[in-house]
């Protein structure tokens, strides 16, 4: 069995946040990460609090503990963070397969980077997401009945 | 392919599927005031009536169920993966592992257990 030869990584949690001058790609990398744990620590509340309903207690109705403002502001932000992972990781797992990233070239002066093939997809992914967080956001706000 | 790849070739899949069914929870359970679907008892999609019809579909039941096993699947592996790169000693590498893994077990089978029980209480005429 192949072992994965692992680098240290000797700047730490820092090595998450921090690394040079970065393009928005590395930025997303950031929020990626960020709103995958964020969406994690709610999935292990949200498994907890919907299994009550079995003893019928419903937490998030009437006077429940979660029918507060504060939470449906909470739970905006839960939808937001989906939107932006979700379709962030589509476009990781189309260039993770190979797609997006250009064909191999080359390296002839001046140099070409895949930057130019991958950033349409960002925004492509990005835009999505807004379309999502917009009818999420309009739902929450209560405009829609 | 070794182990790590086939593990996070999973963890990508898992991504994908993940795309669609918590998306459709999504649109169903948090934007039920815009699209009315599956919420036949008035516009509040998260009522304890509506969260009793869906509980009495079997296939709610299932696709539930299947939607934590693999959300926990891809959390639990995307915080390893995070959590490994902080080049850990082998030891606590393998006590994280452990950790995650017996955290995923747990929290699956309360949720199927659950979910399964949600269903059978629905099925009987609800409990409130």
């Amino acid at each position: 069995m192949a072992e994965i030869k692992r680098h240290d990584n000797r700047l730490g949690v820092w090595g998450w946040l921090g690394g040079g001058r970065w393009g928005v790609e590395r930025y997303a990398y950031i929020l990626h990460r960020l709103t995958g744990l964020g969406i994690l620590l709610y999935l292990l509340m949200h498994t907890f609090v919907t299994s009550l309903r079995v003893t019928g207690t419903y937490m998030w109705v009437g006077n429940g503990f979660f029918h507060q403002p504060i939470f449906k502001l909470g739970e905006f932000c839960v939808v937001a963070a989906f939107a932006f992972h979700a379709f962030n990781g589509l476009r990781l797992v189309l260039v993770e397969l190979g797609f997006a990233v250009g064909k191999p070239i080359e390296p002839i002066y001046p140099y070409k980077t895949s930057v130019g093939v991958q950033r349409p997809l960002l925004i492509v992914a990005m835009l999505l997401a807004l379309v999502f967080l917009l009818v999420g956001g309009y739902n929450f706000l209560g405009m829609a009945k | 392919m070794s182990n790590g790849t086939k593990y996070w070739t999973w963890h990508m899949a898992a991504g994908v599927v993940l795309l669609i069914l918590l998306g459709l929870h999504m649109v169903i359970m948090h934007m039920g005031g815009t699209v009315h679907l599956f919420s036949p008892h008035g516009t509040e999609s998260v009522s304890i009536e509506n969260s009793q019809w869906r509980d009495s579909k079997i296939c709610f039941a299932i696709s539930n169920i299947l939607l934590l096993g693999v959300g926990l699947y891809h959390g639990l592996y995307g915080l390893r993966t995070i959590l490994l790169e902080l080049s850990l000693k082998p030891a606590l590498a393998k006590a994280v592992t452990v950790v995650l893994v017996l955290v995923g077990l747990g929290l699956f089978g309360l949720g199927s257990w659950a979910a399964w029980a949600a269903h059978t209480v629905a099925l009987a005429g609800g409990n409130s």
